[in-house]
């Protein structure tokens, strides 16, 4: 069993809520007293079914306006797979929802509306999917008992939405037509669609590749912080506690310490206290090197041999979040893994339309939701490698200095 | 499928590690927010995995009601000898005398909104900059939508539309004087899940998790343990029932589930057969209104 993190793209109108709701309520996730709260609204609301789409407003103000507001997280599993839904609007003033909930996500579902096909906002949608390089997508074409679960409709969408992934350059692409109200094709196939020839949408879901997603041939590991007992029987003890961001480490491996450059060698590595003989992607361990170096939260330790870039400037797509506009030579916090050192956004080279691709050079400032290039330059060097090529080494945000909120999110090009 | 697979509950487990080291890494003075129940001992467990052989860079904080379950009192005090971590306890009782605070009344008068006060100075008190909770995200609707580090104001407030953006597994835990920070180590995991780690990692829990006759009143469906901290009324049935608790917090406002499981394995197989959700069963807080978490989380609340 592992887990699968997803993101589901769509408005309101789209029927992402009710597609969530389906998901939860056909895997038996949700359960009786949930179901009676629901209810018990869907009444108050005089639309006569139960409007599934109830389940995921988790805020007072959502519940009342019928909007989403944030990302929130949902659970269900099945035998093979725990799944953590990351469902964020898809209104173009919530980019940043977005952004936020994909940043995790190893796959998304882009919901289509059967009747109205691929438009302005599935673009954004792919935009964003593609900038945050998630790995996976799921094109749901929603709605499908609207059109009379036309085989023609779905056929023109799917043709249409191959172009976009195509431009994008969207690697795993995968077509379903589904009804989320109906609960056509989302645990059990249906007849109704007996043309369409593929799995269900949570068959999908539980079959997706996921251990290539897992980078384990780049060494990355950053020190969270520095174990040292105050005992005496432990006096020499040293441990570097921190996660193997990716790659596998072993007893013995010749590594670097960046951005000192200082050369070491491990000597153990342990979890919870116990030795073990290698350490690889996604754990939480402690390393011990042979020599006794400097080394504080922040520092990275890598193979000597496979080193990431280690650089004070660089570009960086960069999704803005905050109500105050980004200007070029402010000063903030940046943030990768457990490194924080201060930085400058030098200059904004262009701002990119999320529904058109187009671009404007030059723009004078960044408001809340724009996409930019930027480049930033550091006060000392930080370890990354493009975000393209790792994902988990390559994203930073922006924090800023007298507020402490965190304003912006780049990809590091 | 590659030897170099983390299975679910590895992936949780080095997830949680993962919080909390940042915690310890980013803040000055954090402490673990300790209630005795699975939750926070599940906590405790990881800290070990997370720091050992040093000591925990923060103490266990607990509050106590004064109406809490003594086995769970007990146990409290037998896991923190075991480890030899520093506990500090603070009572809300005291709390109520210092600041002549209002007590609920009724048949189950309930401290539980009391604590946000006790939980608050605490704070003041011990200048703790950082909170671990063993918060989940699965338990509630307004958890469902907060941070994994939750900035709160100096009143402990939440406020859901102003959270930071938290993108990949990059914390910020900065703030600035007068705020602190709500830390939730196992925010992804469910009810399931904890109890699968529990299995996997043989924890110990308090005896009342598993099946034991109690002496109990049915209200409204719901089974209440007879104690002193509640009101009983002459039309009050008293049954010995077996039972265990899914949730443990204080005897005013939990309720006990008709269960004959008395181990882990029979714990798990009811949860994964069971059509209620955790707080619904077994929470009496919860029913008041549809937005009662979200309202006590905005008031300071865990």
């Amino acid at each position: 069993m592992d887990i699968l993190r997803f993101i589901t793209a769509g408005s309101v109108d789209d029927g992402k809520s009710t597609l969530i709701g389906r998901l939860l309520y056909d895997s038996k996730s949700i359960l009786i007293d949930q179901l009676e709260a629901i209810e018990k609204q869907s009444k108050n609301k005089l639309n006569g079914e139960i409007d599934l789409a109830l389940l995921t407003d988790g805020l007072r103000a959502e519940r009342e306006q019928g909007i989403t507001i944030d990302v929130a997280y949902k659970y269900f599993s099945t035998p093979k797979r725990k799944f953590i839904i990351a469902d964020a609007p898809g209104h173009i003033q919530y980019t940043r929802n977005m952004v936020t909930g994909a940043s995790n996500s190893e796959l998304a579902i882009i919901l289509i509306d059967a009747r109205n096909g691929v438009v302005e906002q599935t673009r954004r949608h792919s935009i964003i999917t593609s900038l945050l390089n998630i790995p996976h997508v799921i094109v749901a074409i929603n709605k499908m008992d609207l059109v009379d679960y036309s085989e023609d409709v779905y056929n023109n969408i799917v043709i249409d939405y191959q172009e976009v992934a195509q431009s994008l350059g969207l690697k795993d692409v995968k077509y379903i037509p589904i009804s989320a109200l109906k609960g056509d094709n989302i645990v059990e196939k249906t007849e109704k669609l007996s043309w369409y020839g593929g799995e269900s949408l949570l068959h999908l879901l539980e079959n997706v590749q996921l251990d290539s997603d897992v980078n384990l041939t780049n060494g990355r590991f950053s020190v969270q912080y520095v174990i040292r007992p105050q005992a005496e029987e432990l006096h020499d003890y040293r441990g570097y506690a921190g996660k193997v961001i990716s790659g596998v480490y072993r007893k013995g491996d010749k590594i670097v310490v960046l951005p000192s450059g200082i050369e070491s060698t491990i000597k153990a590595i342990e979890i919870g206290g116990q030795e073990i003989e290698e350490a690889y992607a996604l754990q939480s361990v402690v390393l011990h090197l042979e020599d006794d170096v400097d080394i504080s939260r922040g520092d990275m330790i890598v193979p000597a041999n496979n080193q990431p870039s280690l650089e004070q400037e660089f570009e960086v797509l960069l999704c803005w979040m905050d109500n105050k506009p980004l200007l070029p030579g402010n000063k903030y916090y940046l943030q990768t893994n457990s490194r924080v050192v201060r930085s400058v956004v030098k200059g904004i080279e262009y701002k990119l339309d999320v529904n058109t691709l187009q671009k404007e050079y030059s723009p004078e400032k960044a408001g809340l939701n724009d996409i930019i290039k930027a480049t930033i330059k550091t006060a000392s060097p930080i370890a990354f490698d493009s975000y393209k090529k790792l994902r988990q080494n390559g994203g930073a945000i922006l924090i800023d200095e007298t507020s402490s909120v965190t304003v912006g999110a780049c990809m590091i090009q | 499928m590659s030897k170099y697979h983390l299975d679910y509950l590895g992936q949780l487990e080095s997830e949680a590690i993962h919080i909390m080291r940042e915690v310890a890494g980013q803040f000055e003075r954090p402490a673990l927010l300790f209630s005795g129940g699975k939750d926070s001992i599940t906590l405790v467990h990881l800290a070990l995995k997370a720091f050992r052989p040093g000591k925990f860079p923060f103490p266990l904080v607990h509050i106590d009601t004064g109406h809490n379950f003594p086995e769970a009192l007990d146990f409290r005090d037998k896991l923190v000898d075991e480890i030899g971590e520093k506990l500090i306890v603070r009572n809300v009782g005291d709390t109520i005398k210092e600041k002549k605070l209002t007590e609920q009344k009724g048949k189950f008068a309930s401290r539980n909104a009391l604590q946000t006060y006790t939980l608050l100075d605490i704070i003041e008190e011990f200048k703790f900059d950082a909170l671990i909770g063993g918060a989940r995200r699965d338990e509630e609707k307004a958890r469902a939508k907060e941070r994994i580090f939750s900035v709160r104001d100096e009143f402990g407030q939440w406020n859901p539309k102003l959270q930071r953006p938290e993108l990949w597994n990059i914390y910020n835990g900065k703030i600035t004087k007068g705020e602190n920070v709500r830390a939730f180590p196992i925010s992804n995991w469910t009810e399931l899940d904890i109890w699968n780690y529990i299995q996997r990692e043989k924890i110990e829990l308090p005896s009342i998790y598993f099946a034991h006759d109690r002496e109990v009143i049915e209200h409204e469906g719901q089974l209440v343990s007879v104690s002193d901290f509640i009101r009983l009324d002459e039309n009050d049935v008293i049954t010995t029932k077996k039972v265990r608790y899914r949730t443990v917090g204080d005897m005013t406002c939990t309720a006990a589930v008709e269960s004959n499981a008395d181990d882990i394995d029979g714990i798990i197989r009811e949860i994964i057969a069971t059509k209620t959700s955790e707080r619904g069963e077994t929470r009496i807080d919860d029913k008041v209104s549809e937005a009662a978490m979200e309202d006590r989380k905005k008031g300071g609340y865990f």
